[in-house]
């Protein structure tokens, strides 16, 4: 049975890594459903959060298949359960809409949404939340006229005691290996 | 920073290439030059009296020829072409090498770096093309990165489980000058090539062994990249375990060893494909279970317990689920496994693999080796060369039906004796691979076996045997069909021979033409005498025999079926 995954991958910082690490997926035909990256807490190591549905013998076979391209330092899969995440959603929508009448700052209050920037013109509004919840508020501020509309990908923290990848890096060190040039 | 410009060479980055190279050992590499790679040539030229460069006919032959040098001598093989479509040409023997695990550096020439992403003459994106099909590939845009990327490219190409690395070099990093020092590679961080072996999981693995009844192993590939051949047979001699090879695992086992069943696969033998659904112990040693050894892999093994020894972790529960992964090198988990079994004989066991030989032998080998027709078979040719060799010659083949015929009837002495394109099946393979397993091998006859239509795909490949004086034997089988096409039309397309039919060159003028000298065998008389003649002549030699025009490969497990479901006829 297919499932929801999220797959962190630690790799060095050099160029076409995003390609290696998609490109997993997509020889399975496997869709994306979201992808963030950027530099990890390591200087100089990169990270990748990648959410795909899958079922868990495929996701077995696709994290060992990352882990195996050689810039790759570490993969990692965990269920819905198994980490904390979230997304944030920027919302456009006219000023004028928040003065007549009172509900679209009702709507931000009760989403626990906040007003990042306000214009004579526009106002966006900021939401960080799971999916359902930045799609709800979507829903509802629809009607008030949202002018642009963006979610990022997912950012996720694991519940596992110790960060694994930090205990692989720690045994390097205490190895003395160099790290990578 | 006094010490260190003591021990760095002011050099050109295209020297930088010439010097790395000697400093891996390098002393043939294969290729072809032009624009963008030309400065790394004009290295070479200053190197000449120690690295020795064989110019090929196409790139597509530069790297199937250092593949052939890599899976004959283990050494890396090592080519050299330039940008665009030399690159592009070098694709498919690069896809090749990493579907076999076969360790090949390429170097390509690309266009300047200020001109990188402006469709440059001659620019491709090489590294965005080859980056599924290389174990690693990298850019070097700077002089200085050159003997780093270097070091790190023949590290990787070679350790753990081994295949193809492509570094892309810009022209203004090769006429660039660095401050030269050569560091081996010895540590990637990324990198884990050697899982270490895990003693709990060889205790398991001891434990299942010593208590199966009909224990069978599948050896693979891996045993012969391991070197590990020595290590297999002690653990197949104290266990006493019938032992089956796949396509590429074949003469890491002499086939005369007593425990040697045969092939596995497609095309394989028949005991051990119906026994791998007999076992109740399948010891996978270094193969992947590929689709053309297990066929349904839902039917495969169905009452066997499997330990799978293997170095890579991504194959790992793959295809067939491992109830002891035993992930390392097998020369080390090998011996690990055999100090912990005990001795055991399971003869009643092997007599039966021995009772399928025997059907096997009276229901088709025998009418394939000793044919009643007036037709010559490919199976008679085989042996009849595989005989005058004294069954030791590196055999390579092409793709088709004369190549599973070879790999089904030539025999072996040693190891790394079986040079033919697996995981990839790429028609071409064979002319230029056997080029590159005879000058790694100069001491072993290099006995090539060809389709007319594969023969075609690189036969200008004659022009560097007859330039560079390589003495291979080729022995075209010609049937003037595409050959395994047609089997597959005639059994599964109701005869429909769309395009495979094959009107021909005369390959005997061909031959003269590019100064190889050749006989052509139509009748079973003349073959002993001209296969004779291959043997006595030095230098290389064209033996082609017009052979049955519609024979077929048989046994053969039909696509979507169980392995034991295999037919004979
Ligand atoms: C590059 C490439 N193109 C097409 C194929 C598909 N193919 C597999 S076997 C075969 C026929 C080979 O014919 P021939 O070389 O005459 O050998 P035979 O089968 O007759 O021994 C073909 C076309 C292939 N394996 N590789």
């Amino acid at each position: 049975m297919k499932q929801e995954f999220t797959v962190t991958v630690y790799s060095e910082n050099r160029v076409g890594i995003l390609n290696q690490v998609t490109s997993v997926f997509t020889r399975r035909h496997i869709n994306i459903e979201s992808l963030t990256t950027s530099e990890s807490a390591i200087e100089g190591i990169h990270k990748f959060t990648v959410v795909v549905y899958a079922t868990k013998e495929e996701i077995e076979v696709l994290v060992r298949q990352i882990e195996k391209r050689i810039d790759i330092l570490k993969a990692y899969y965990f269920s819905q359960d198994e980490i904390v995440y979230q997304e944030i959603a920027l919302y456009r929508v006219p000023t004028a809409s928040l003065f007549e009448g009172n509900e679209v700052e009702k709507l931000v209050r009760q989403f626990g949404a906040r007003i990042l920037e306000m214009t004579p013109e526009y106002t966006v509004i900021e939401k960080t939340g799971h999916k359902n919840e930045t799609q709800e508020l979507f829903n509802k501020l629809d009607p008030y006229g949202v002018t642009q509309f963006t979610r990022s990908g997912r950012v996720a923290v694991n519940k596992l005691k110790k960060e694994p990848l930090n205990s692989y890096l720690r045994k390097l060190a205490k190895n003395g290996v160099n790290p990578e040039k | 920073m006094e010490d260190q410009k003591k021990d760095t060479v002011k050099m050109t980055g295209s020297a930088a290439v010439m010097e790395s190279f000697v400093r891996e050992g390098v002393d043939l590499i294969f290729g072809y030059p032009g624009g963008a790679i030309m400065p790394v040539y004009d290295a070479l030229y200053s190197y000449r009296e120690k690295i020795n460069h064989i110019l090929v006919r196409h790139e597509q032959g530069a790297v199937h020829a250092a593949q052939g040098y890599a899976r004959a001598s283990g050494r890396v093989g090592v080519c050299l072409v330039t940008s665009g479509p030399a690159a592009t040409n070098a694709v498919t023997g690069i896809a090749d090498a990493m579907i076999d695990s076969t360790p090949v550096v390429v170097i390509c020439g690309q266009v300047g770096s200020t001109l990188l992403g402006s469709d440059a003459f001659q620019e491709v994106d090489v590294v965005g093309v080859t980056q599924p099909v290389t174990k690693w590939n990298y850019q070097i845009t700077r002089a200085e990165e050159i003997p780093w990327a270097i070091a790190r490219a023949f590290y990787i190409a070679r350790t753990g489980r081994p295949g193809p690395v492509l570094l892309d070099i810009t022209k203004d990093a090769q006429f660039g000058s660095l401050d030269y020092i050569y560091k081996p590679e010895t540590f990637v961080r990324s990198y884990t090539p050697y899982p270490s072996v895990d003693p709990g999981l060889v205790e398991e693995a001891a434990m299942l062994i010593n208590l199966s009844s009909r224990p069978m192993a599948l050896v693979g590939q891996g045993v012969v990249l391991a070197g590990a051949e020595k290590e297999l047979i002690e653990f197949l001699d104290k266990t006493g375990i019938p032992a089956a090879q796949t396509l590429l695992g074949l003469s890491a086992i002499p086939s005369k060893h007593p425990l040697n069943v045969g092939g596995l696969g497609m095309h394989g033998n028949y005991g051990p494909n119906v026994m791998v659904n007999q076992s109740d112990l399948v010891i996978a040693i270094g193969m992947r279970f590929d689709d053309r050894v297990t066929a349904d892999p839902k039917r495969y093994a169905t009452s066997a317990r499997v330990i799978h020894m293997e170095i890579d972790p991504a194959e790992i529960n793959k295809i067939i689920h491992a109830d002891v992964p035993l992930l390392g090198d097998v020369k080390e988990s090998l011996p690990m496994l055999t100090g912990k079994v005990s001795k055991n004989d399971h003869s009643k066991w092997l007599e039966e693999f021995r009772a399928c030989d025997r059907v096997e032998y009276k229901r088709l080998v025998e009418r394939e080796i000793y044919p009643d027709k007036p037709e010559i078979t490919m199976a008679e040719v085989v042996r009849r060369v595989s005989e005058a060799y004294d069954d030791d010659a590196i055999m390579v083949t092409d793709v088709g039906q004369h190549q599973m015929i070879s790999w089904r009837y030539f025999k072996f002495k040693q190891s790394r004796s079986v040079i033919t394109s697996g995981g990839l099946g790429t028609m071409g393979f064979g002319l230029p691979a056997a080029i590159g397993a005879k000058l790694a091998m100069p001491g072993r006859p290099v006995c090539l076996f060809v389709g007319d239509g594969g023969f075609q795909m690189t036969i200008q490949e004659l022009g560097t045997i007859y330039q560079s004086a390589v003495p291979v034997k080729i022995v075209l089988l010609n049937n003037n069909f595409l050959g395994m096409v047609r089997q597959w039309q005639e059994l599964f397309f109701d005869h429909r021979y769309a395009h495979t039919s094959l009107i021909n060159p005369d390959f005997q003028t061909i031959a003269k033409g590019y100064h190889v000298p050749a006989v052509k065998v139509t009748r079973r008389e003349e073959l002993d005498k001209a296969v004779k003649k291959m043997v006595s002549t030095d230098g290389p030699f064209l033996l082609e025999v017009a052979v049955e025009k519609e024979g077929n490969v048989f046994p053969m497990v039909p696509a979507g079926a169980s392995v034991d479901e295999i037919i004979l006829e």
